[in-house]
């Protein structure tokens, strides 16, 4: 559905976009995190055929962006990252305009516009124009226009910003309930639980590259090292443990705890289960330490620095 | 373009129309101008009757109606000067453009939508003020006007509109702030406010001719700058550029880029442009050289129409008498004084010539260099009826010792400034207007400082050292 190779964007003497390369399959929701200036808007402008790539390739919805511009703009749903709304119009107005220009036909557009204002608690306010709008209401009315042609590409450039908990929730599940087989979804974000949250594999971009990409756990394998668990035992450890697999490292042993730590941890836990309860240990809980994505993604960041990149 | 691709744009003209019409700022000066300025047209017209007709001198009010009538179409549309100035610009700044970008409509289609939408209310206002003036008018002293004048009016009307708003659209899609698209409208309220004198002047002299062929003037300029203002419109730069500030440094470098080209030497300098520049200036050096000889023709046609005077038949004695003196107007033609003279005066003229091409898509420096070539038709033509010197003759005695270099120098000049106005209009979407102006007149500086200049100056020597000698064995 998206498929970036070696994008690189160039503004007069600065590149903004140095190297990105990813897919987005059917079906996926991919979240790019970065720090600010780190190339994802321009990114997102690239893959919906605004700009065009100084390098590289991308095809999206089956259209390389670069000669298939319109069809392109045509298959994907843009949320930006400034909303571009018109504030003197009234929100119906609005969407009514958008739902013309993506070709709906009168009975879907007007069936569309009241199914997305209403979920997102706008149809009361329909008629209001959209400059007495909050924040929020503006960003889940971008929204809406975003999703009114049920695109099989969405692009959603902070979709929660500046809105409240509650709306934030309300389009986390809509994103939620956006994922299909037969759509890709990129997100770019900078709040890491909502990456986490949403997404099935997170790129990491810093300074117009992928700095690194992958599941969030395999992230925080290879970040982070293998995940630790925390085993709570019935009773207080008592001279050396029994022996473990030897892929198996103890971190520590302390008290009514032992913390383990295995890259095939899978296939190690139940061993290192047995060994304990064979030394005569009950078990009370296997907890696995929490990894932060915070810390991944700081250390990618500390990492592309020491690189120079 | 089918019927989609209209729909597209006419759906950008139909927001933007409803857009203006809820903004107070617009619709206040409309009212205005649609009900109190023709009223208030009528009302100055009476009271000039009135005075005028205490003198009688009626035929002043008389010119006077008409001219009013076109100031009270031209205000209004003067309001479409504002709006398209800030139309893409101010989409930017307010940052609604991104959205509109990202959807499947193509930069005509954007481009032809905001036009349509720049140009509905003030030409509605401006015909509707029109046709109040006219209908109250007839009914305060009587007067109406012809259908052919009223009809020239609105397509003066109206082509002014369009070449105002068309500089505007291109203005706005190349500024990067509405402040700065504000600042550069003077490159269009200058020379349409010259423009309305010289139609004032018509109107009151009623050379309505002259006004059809400013109106046909005006629809050709017209085409030409929503040809320029589609061509360089690219989304990428609606985006892309932030910065205000002028480098002078980077405009240098983009001028000095397409200048010194690869080249590392004077000699290579000389081989890339002479292959890249010369060698591809193939159709506009013919249609150049076309040009010169329709040039020399007309002007001969014109002597043949005009009632000149009869060649004075002077003695030989008293032309080399006159001839020993070798100035024209001060300007010594002989020795190497007159050869500075000479060529100081030809590349002067083609400098202004191609300052005047940089705001006329070239045309400005194709007609001046024409000019004296119909002088020199004309001459030869008048020396030919008067029975002096056959044409040829005189074309081999006078012109062609120095033609011979000058004719291809001027038909190069002409050329390389033809195609720096074609560029300008050439559609070029990765690049911003301000670079490609830089780039061809880099280019054109090129042509011009390696061929041309030195060409005239050998022509300017042939001219002041060999002509007069030809000359004087030819045909004295």
């Amino acid at each position: 559905m998206i498929l970036a190779e070696r994008l690189a964007k160039r503004f007069d003497d600065l590149w903004a976009v140095t190297d990105f390369s990813l897919e987005v399959r059917p079906g996926e929701v991919v979240a790019v995190l970065g720090p600010n200036g780190a190339g994802k808007t321009t990114t997102v402008r690239m893959l919906v055929s605004i700009l065009q790539p100084t390098r590289g390739r991308a095809v999206v919805a089956g259209y390389d962006t670069s000669s298939h511009g319109l069809e392109v703009r045509r298959r994907v749903g843009v949320l930006t990252e400034q909303h571009g709304l018109y504030l003197r119009m009234p929100a119906y107005d609005y969407l009514d305009f958008f739902g013309r220009v993506y070709g709906l036909d009168d009975a879907t557009r007007a069936e569309r516009i009241r199914h997305w204002m209403t979920y997102f608690g706008l149809w009361e306010a329909r008629a209001r124009r959209i400059g007495t709008y909050s924040k929020g209401m503006q960003q889940k009315l971008a929204l809406a226009r975003a999703l009114l042609h049920e695109p099989p590409v969405l692009l959603l450039d902070e979709p929660t910003s500046a809105m409240d908990p509650e709306s934030a929730r309300l389009v986390r599940e809509a994103i939620q309930g956006l994922r299909s087989e037969e759509r890709a979804i990129l997100l770019c974000t900078h709040n890491l639980q909502e990456a986490e949250m949403l997404a099935d594999r997170i790129a990491i971009m810093t300074a117009g590259r992928v700095a690194a990409v992958g599941t969030p756990r395999a992230l925080k394998d290879a970040w982070l090292g293998a995940p630790i668990f925390a085993v709570h035992l019935t009773r207080s450890v008592e001279g050396d443990l029994p022996p473990m697999p030897p892929s198996v490292e103890v971190v520590a042993a302390q008290g009514r705890e032992v913390r383990v730590r295995s890259p095939r941890w899978e296939e190690d836990n139940p061993r290192v289960a047995a060994a304990l309860m064979a030394a005569g240990y009950g078990i009370v809980r296997f907890e696995e330490e929490p990894r932060r994505l915070e810390e991944v993604y700081l250390r990618v960041m500390a990492h592309e620095v020491a690189d120079g990149n | 373009m089918g019927t989609d691709w209209w729909r597209g744009a006419w759906l950008i003209a139909q927001r933007e129309v409803r857009d203006q019409v809820r903004d107070w700022r617009i619709v206040l000066p409309v009212v205005g101008f649609t009900l109190f300025f023709p009223l208030l047209m009528n009302f100055t017209a009476q009271q000039l009757v009135h005075f005028v007709a205490r003198f009688g001198a009626h035929i002043v009010a008389e010119r006077m109606f008409p001219f009013l009538m076109m100031v009270v179409g031209f205000f209004p549309s003067s309001i479409s000067l504002v709006v398209a100035l800030e139309s893409f610009v101010g989409e930017r700044e307010r940052r609604t453009i991104e959205p509109l970008l990202a959807a499947p409509l193509t930069d005509a289609q954007l481009y032809v939508g905001k036009l349509i939408a720049v140009l509905f209310l003030p030409l509605t206002v401006s015909y509707l003020g029109v046709l109040l003036y006219v209908g109250g008018l007839h009914f305060t002293v009587g007067w109406h006007p012809a259908a052919l004048l009223l009809g020239m009016v609105l397509l003066l009307t109206t082509v002014q509109a369009v070449v105002m708003v068309c500089a505007a659209v291109v203005i706005s899609t190349q500024a990067t702030s509405v402040r700065s698209a504000n600042l550069l409208a003077s490159l269009i309220i200058v020379p349409v406010a010259l423009l309305l004198q010289w139609e004032s002047l018509m109107m009151f002299w009623r050379r309505y001719n002259v006004l059809w062929v400013t109106v046909a003037g005006l629809a050709v300029l017209a085409v030409f700058t929503s040809r320029l203002g589609l061509a360089h419109f690219n989304r990428e730069n609606l985006l892309g550029r932030d910065i205000d500030v002028l480098n002078v440094r980077w405009l240098w470098q983009q001028f000095w880029g397409a200048f010194r080209g690869e080249a590392t030497s004077v000699g290579a300098w000389y081989r890339e442009v002479w292959q890249q520049d010369i060698l591809t200036l193939g159709w506009p050096l013919l249609l150049s050289v076309m040009l010169l000889l329709v040039a020399g023709g007309i002007g001969a046609m014109w002597v043949a129409r005009l009632p000149l005077p009869p060649v004075p038949h002077t003695s030989l004695e008293e032309l080399r008498a006159s001839w020993q003196g070798g100035d024209v107007l001060g300007v010594p033609l002989v020795g190497w004084q007159g050869t500075f003279a000479v060529w100081w005066h030809n590349v002067r003229a083609m400098l202004l010539a191609a300052l005047g091409a940089a705001f006329s898509f070239g045309v400005v420096g194709v007609v001046v260099p024409m000019l004296p070539y119909a002088v020199i038709g004309g001459a030869l033509a008048w020396f030919a009826r008067g029975g002096w010197i056959p044409p040829l003759v005189g074309f081999v005695a006078m012109v062609l010792p120095h033609g011979i270099v000058e004719i291809p120098a001027t038909a190069l000049f002409m050329a390389a400034t033809l195609r720096l106005g074609a560029a300008l209009a050439a559609p070029h979407r990765t690049e911003t207007l301000g670079v490609i102006w830089l780039r061809v007149w880099g280019r054109w500086w090129r042509v011009f400082l390696g061929f041309v200049v030195p060409l005239m100056g050998l022509a300017a020597v042939l001219e002041t050292h060999l002509t007069p000698r030809v000359v004087a064995w030819l045909l004295f």
